[in-house]
């Protein structure tokens, strides 16, 4: 037997999920209040005496941690044009985990840096400039960072022809040079930046999290925990060396507070007829729905499609409903205690999950030309991806949990939006994927193995 | 490094690729570093490109006899972007029907275009043209 233990620091809970890696089985989760005030060992011992209580007590041999502790990774990125290098900036942060706190196009004002000073971000991503491209914003804007008050790592990934520039503008901070986000025009290049976000945070943030008690205990690797997703979602897609992944996938993470949606998908246009628009899209996609969540940020829900349809599809009348939107409201907390209740989350679940899918979807568009029909497509088409994963509290626990994933589908009164038209529907139901995601980073067969047999699929 | 920059395509709802293609290895072979859009391209994407690559010149491509509604507004849009000044050529069957060439040049002369070319321009008319304008050797 060869336990392995891993932690998830989450700004609520503390989860941890125990493997045996020499069986490839999950001995246990548990979770416990996550303490980083006063120290976060406290929230960890907690949650370990809870599954000691369950599997009895267990010598580890090695335990890996991500964290969305205190904010998680808080990001500003900066970019020239919105759907250009900034939209690339934006895809590199999100896909290193990052919670972007706000992005600037053009020149930064004096004001935007008296902004930031506020914001307190923990990385700063500078971009601009296709290489060769234009260099006058970047620099410009790098000026401008050269006067934030707050002592912030900037990573430089713009127009490589001024970097050397921008670097002896920033001199006296923080500055990492990395490879441009946009090196030609329309071209995706996020890993190196994405790299340098991981490495970064690894060095300088986890210290300033209150994390660096918890080293005693934790070996290696602390990565935000949308990357530790992210990574258990390419191996299932994709598979390792020793065994099969289970192909293309769009996974959700409905939380409280916000709604992560993943797709591993190429996602490129599938007819000869479809001109593509906008900047390449990655192949491992993250998208976060700020405004999108089934108790801090309940009423966007609400918001997306009206409170008629939340009425609707609980069953409640829009009096009751809005009643009970009044008091989960006032009471974050609530987990569903009565059928009226439950209802109005199967409801807000599944608007979330649609609007959700749907943001992080591509679209289509058919346009009459002279020349007679074509499609215009932007984003990611969605449409042959034949696998859904859904995690997330609110879901996994939810009696419908089927019903609401398939929210997530094509449907034919929105035969615009590119998401899946006929997938399987895996439930994360002991909530192990971002343990899987740390796993995986040195033993990717026993994380696969565990995957596969722990999150249950219906239907084929 | 400092090869001129141009950026290319098909305006409007035209979706005639071959021109497109052809433009772009004829523009490369004579030495440019082409920025293609590809076709169905509207105004905002060649500004949006222009801007990032710090383009020398836009090159509109039509076909399909709507460019001239295509192309109205495009030389005030570059000028409110910050592309002042920036070359802009449009070239191909640009106007519906047949109209005197004359015609069709000075309206688009007007519009802000700065060389237009007819239907049938061999690429290496436009070239010459554009080494001229950027003072490429």
């Amino acid at each position: 037997m060869k336990p392995i233990l891993l932690v998830d620091f989450g700004s609520t809970y503390t989860k941890i999920t125990a493997v045996d890696i020499d069986s490839n089985t999950l001995m246990g989760t548990a979770a416990s209040f996550t303490t980083v005030e006063t120290d976060i060992n406290e929230g960890l011992n907690n949650a370990i005496k809870i599954l000691e209580e369950k599997i009895g007590k267990v010598e580890f041999q090695e335990t890996y941690a991500c964290s969305s502790a205190a904010g998680g990774l808080k990001m500003i990125s900066i970019g020239l044009v919105p759907e250009l290098t900034v939209q690339a900036a934006k895809e590199a942060s999100l896909g290193a985990g990052a919670k972007i706190m706000k992005s600037y196009a053009y020149q930064l004002t004096k004001g935007d840096v008296r902004e930031i000073n506020q914001l307190k971000p923990d990385i700063i991503l500078l971009t601009g400039g296709t290489d060769g491209g234009n260099s006058e914003c970047i620099l410009h804007n790098a000026k401008r960072l050269a006067d934030l008050e707050i002592d912030v790592p900037i990573i430089v990934a713009g127009n490589r022809s001024c970097v050397d520039d921008c670097e002896e503008l920033l001199e006296g901070k923080q500055v990492y040079v990395c490879e441009n986000v946009m090196p030609v025009l329309g071209k995706l290049n996020v890993l190196p930046a994405q790299q340098m976000i991981r490495d970064i945070f690894l060095k300088r943030i986890v210290q300033g999290k209150g994390l660096t008690e918890a080293m005693d205990l934790v070996s290696d690797i602390i990565m935000p925990t949308p990357s530790a997703m992210l990574t258990a979602m390419e191996l299932l897609a994709d598979g390792c060396e020793t065994d099969r992944g289970v192909g293309e996938l769009v996974s959700v993470d409905l939380g409280g507070a916000t709604t992560d949606v993943y797709s591993i998908a190429d996602g490129s246009p599938t007819s000869l007829r479809t001109v593509y628009k906008g900047i390449e899209e990655p192949y491992a996609k993250r998208t976060v729905e700020g405004d999108i969540g089934m108790r801090y940020s309940m009423m966007g829900i609400v918001e997306a499609e009206g409170i008629g349809k939340v009425s609707q599809l609980s069953g409640l009348t829009v009096d009751r409903t809005k009643e009970l939107l009044k008091y989960l409201d006032e009471n974050k907390e609530t987990i569903p205690f009565n059928e009226d209740l439950e209802h109005l989350d199967f409801a807000l679940a599944s608007i979330a999950v649609k609007t959700a899918v749907m943001r992080h979807a591509g679209s289509i568009e058919q346009v009459y030309t002279p020349m007679g029909e074509t499609y215009v497509q932007s984003g990611k088409d969605l449409r042959n991806v034949k696998n859904v994963i859904v995690t997330g509290g609110a879901l996994i626990h939810s009696k419908n949990v089927t019903e609401i994933a398939s929210c997530a589908l094509f449907s034919e009164d929105t035969p615009g939006s590119l998401r899946p038209e006929n997938a399987r529907i895996w439930v994360d139901q002991h909530y192990i994927l971002a343990a899987m995601g740390l796993l995986s980073r040195k033993y990717p067969s026993a994380a696969l193995e565990i995957m596969k047999r722990e999150i249950i699929c219906y239907g084929d | 490094m400092d090869k001129k920059v141009l950026v290319i395509g098909v305006i409007g709802a035209d979706v005639h690729a071959v021109g497109n293609k052809i433009l772009y290895h004829a523009f490369t072979a004579a030495g440019f570093e082409v920025v293609n859009l590809g076709v169905m391209v509207s105004q905002e994407e060649y500004i949006a490109a222009a801007i990032e690559t710090n383009a020398d010149a836009i090159v509109v491509s039509s076909l399909y006899g709507h460019g001239e509604l295509d192309c109205k507004g495009l030389r005030e849009k570059c000028d409110e972007a910050g592309l002042k000044g920036i070359l802009l050529y449009v070239g191909g069957n640009i106007v519906v029907g047949k109209q005197p060439f004359e015609d069709v040049e000075k309206r688009f002369h007007k519009m802000g275009f700065d060389k237009v070319f007819g239907p049938g321009t061999p690429p290496e008319t436009t070239i010459a043209e554009l080494k001229k304008d950027l003072g490429v050797a």
